[in-house]
C-alpha cells in the first residue's frame, strides 16, 4: 500500500473541502449579497463583525436553531434524501479539478483520472436529481413544477455544455484535465494564446472558436446551477420559491449551499478548460519551490472569484426568460452553434496541423 | 372589450439582445464601481448617525413638561390637554398650591401628570390646547421600553426632557 498517496489524498480532500470550499460557498452567499447590494447602491449586510464579514457564521447558526420541520403530506424517505443530493454532487466535482501545480512535490490535484471531464459531466447531471427528488417529495403543486422545469431545463443545457467543450479536446487529445492545463502552459490559454509562437496566424484563428466556446459553455453552466437569467426551478414570483418551497431549516440552507457550491465547481471547470487553470504567465510551476505552489493555488482561486463575481453580476443585471424562450435558445441557438463550433475547430486544427 | 397591444418590431440588431445586454452589464458594474469608489450616497446608518442634527424646527416628538424661569412647573393642571387628547394617553391628578405658597394665587398644580406614550400619537393637539404654554412637543423620538410600565412618562421624566422654557407667558408673577 502506498500510504503517503493515501495521506497526501487524505490531506488534500479535507483541506479543500473544510478550508477551501465550505467556506468559499458560504463566503460567496456574503458576496452574493454585498455585490447585489453594491450593484442596487445599498449597503448590504455590514453588522455582524467588520464589514459584516461574520454574516455567514451567524447565518449557519440561525439554520441549525431553527426548527426542522417536515409537512406530513411529503414522502419521508426523498424528502430527506434530496437536499443531500443537491449538494453533495457539487461538491465532488472538484475532486478532478488541478487547483494547483504541485506543492513539496505533492500534485495538487485529489484525483487525476484519465476521464475527468467525462466525471465532471456525469457527477453534475446528477445534481438535477436533487432538485426533482425536491419537487416530488415534497408532494406539491410549485415545488412539483420547480423540479419539472428544472430536469428539462438541465437536459436541454446538458447539450450545449458537452458540445461546448468537445473542440477544447479536440486539440488537447486527452480527457484529463491535468493536460488541459498543461496544453495551455505550453500554448497558452484556450481563450487568450499569448505563449509560444503566439505570432501564428492559425492559433489567433483558433481563439475565435474557442471564445464562442467558451461563452457557451458559461452560458450552459449558468443554466446547469440554476442561475439568473436561468433560475426558472426557483423563479420567487412565479413558484413561490420553486422546488425548496416546503423546505426549511437546515435542509432549506443546504439547497442553497448546494446552488454555490455549483457556481463554484463549474467556475472551476470553466478556469481549468478555458482560463489556463492555475497558470498565469511569469509565474513558475511548483517544482522551483513551494511558495511558488502557493502562488499557483491563489491564481487559481483568483481566477474562481473572479468567475464569480461574473457570475453575481450577470445575475443582478438580467431578467429572469420565459420558459419557452428558454428552451427555443438552448436548442435552437447554443446546440446549433456549439456544434458548428467544433467543425470550425477541426477544419482550423487540421489546416493548421495542430 | 380586448386590447392588442402592438408589439414593436425590433431590426436584428435589436432582436440579437447583445447590446442590451452590454448596456445592461455597464449599468450594474458602473453602480458597483462607484459604490466601492465611495461615491454613491447611501441611506443613514441609523443607530451610527443620527439625523438629529438635521431635524425639522417643526417636528413633532415625545411631549413634554416644562418649568419657567423661576423653576415653577408651569402645569396649572387644568386638564384641558387631558381631554383633547385624542387617544387619551394624558392622565392628570390636580393637587391644591398653599396658600403660603409664592405661587398660591395659581392654585392648582398637577400631582401626578402620566402621559402613556404606547398610545401617544404625537399629534400636538396638547401643545396647542395649553393655555399655560406648560407641554411642548420635544424632538426625542426613540422611546423605548420592555414593558408597558416603562413606557408611561411620569411627571419626573417630563420634566427632565422638557427642561425650562423661558417664556412668554408672565401672568403669574406677584407683581401682576
Amino acid at each position: 500500500m502506498d500510504y503517503f498517496l493515501i495521506t497526501t489524498s487524505l490531506l488534500k480532500i479535507v483541506g479543500m473541502l473544510f478550508i477551501v470550499i465550505l467556506p468559499m460557498v458560504s463566503y460567496s452567499v456574503y458576496a452574493e449579497r454585498r455585490v447585489s447590494a453594491f450593484m442596487q447602491d445599498r449597503l448590504g449586510p455590514n453588522r455582524v463583525g467588520p464589514a459584516g464579514l461574520f454574516q455567514p457564521i451567524a447565518d449557519i447558526f440561525k439554520l441549525l436553531l431553527k426548527e426542522d420541520f417536515s409537512p406530513r403530506h411529503v414522502n419521508t424517505f426523498y424528502y430527506w434524501l434530496a437536499p443531500c443530493l443537491a449538494l453533495v454532487p457539487a461538491i465532488i466535482t472538484i475532486a478532478v479539478v488541478p487547483f494547483g501545480s504541485t506543492l513539496l512535490g505533492v500534485p495538487m490535484v485529489i484525483a487525476d483520472i484519465n476521464v475527468g471531464i467525462l466525471y465532471v459531466f456525469a457527477i453534475a447531471s446528477l445534481g438535477v436529481y436533487g432538485i426533482v427528488l425536491a419537487g416530488w417529495a415534497s408532494n406539491s403543486k410549485y415545488p412539483f413544477l420547480g423540479g419539472v422545469r428544472s430536469s428539462s431545463q438541465m437536459i436541454s443545457y446538458e447539450l450545449s455544455l458537452g458540445l461546448a467543450v468537445i473542440p477544447v479536446f479536440l486539440l488537447v487529445g486527452n480527457l484529463r484535465l491535468t493536460s488541459v492545463v498543461r496544453y495551455q502552459i505550453e500554448h497558452g490559454w484556450m481563450i487568450a494564446p499569448f505563449i509560444g509562437d503566439w505570432m501564428n496566424l492559425g492559433k489567433w484563428l483558433l481563439a475565435i472558436p474557442m471564445i464562442i466556446s467558451f461563452v457557451v459553455f458559461t452560458i450552459a453552466v449558468f443554466a446547469e446551477t440554476n442561475r439568473l437569467p436561468f433560475d426558472l426551478p426557483e423563479a420567487e414570483q412565479e413558484l413561490a420559491g420553486g422546488y425548496h418551497t416546503e423546505y426549511s431549516s437546515m435542509k432549506f440552507a443546504l439547497f442553497f449551499l448546494g446552488e454555490y457550491a455549483a457556481m463554484i465547481s463549474g467556475s472551476e471547470v470553466i478556469v481549468t478548460l478555458f482560463l489556463g487553470g492555475w497558470h498565469f504567465p511569469g509565474i513558475p510551476d511548483g517544482s522551483h519551490g513551494w511558495i511558488f505552489g502557493v502562488i499557483n493555488i491563489a491564481v487559481f482561486f483568483a481566477k474562481v472569484a473572479a468567475l464569480i463575481f461574473v457570475f453575481m453580476w450577470v445575475r443582478w443585471t438580467l431578467p429572469r426568460f420565459r420558459y419557452d424562450q428558454l428552451m427555443r435558445l438552448g436548442w435552437l441557438f447554443f446546440f446549433e452553434i456549439a456544434l458548428v463550433n467544433i467543425f470550425l475547430v477541426a477544419i482550423i486544427v487540421a489546416y493548421f496541423r495542430f | 372589450m380586448a386590447i392588442t397591444v402592438a408589439r414593436p418590431k425590433l431590426n436584428w440588431r435589436e432582436r440579437m439582445y447583445l447590446p442590451a445586454i452590454a448596456a445592461g452589464m455597464a449599468i450594474t458594474i458602473k453602480h458597483f464601481k462607484n459604490m466601492i469608489l465611495g461615491r454613491t450616497k447611501v441611506t443613514m446608518q441609523y443607530p451610527e448617525e443620527k439625523w438629529d442634527s438635521s431635524m425639522p424646527e417643526h417636528y413633532r416628538g415625545a411631549p413634554a413638561l416644562v418649568r419657567d424661569t423661576d423653576g415653577r412647573v408651569r402645569c396649572v393642571a387644568c386638564q384641558l390637554c387631558e381631554f383633547i387628547c385624542p387617544p387619551r394617553a394624558i392622565k392628570i391628578v390636580a393637587g391644591e398650591i398653599p396658600s403660603t405658597d409664592r405661587f398660591a394665587k395659581v392654585e392648582k398644580y398637577p400631582e401626578e401628570f402620566d402621559i402613556d406614550m404606547v398610545r401617544c400619537i404625537f399629534c400636538g393637539m396638547c401643545e396647542e390646547v395649553c393655555p399655560e404654554q406648560a407641554i411642548f412637543l420635544r424632538k426625542d423620538y426613540a422611546i423605548t421600553g420592555f414593558t408597558r410600565d416603562q413606557m408611561v412618562h411620569h411627571k419626573e421624566k417630563l420634566l427632565e426632557i422638557g427642561g425650562v422654557m423661558h417664556g412668554v407667558v408672565l401672568k403669574w408673577n406677584e407683581k401682576k
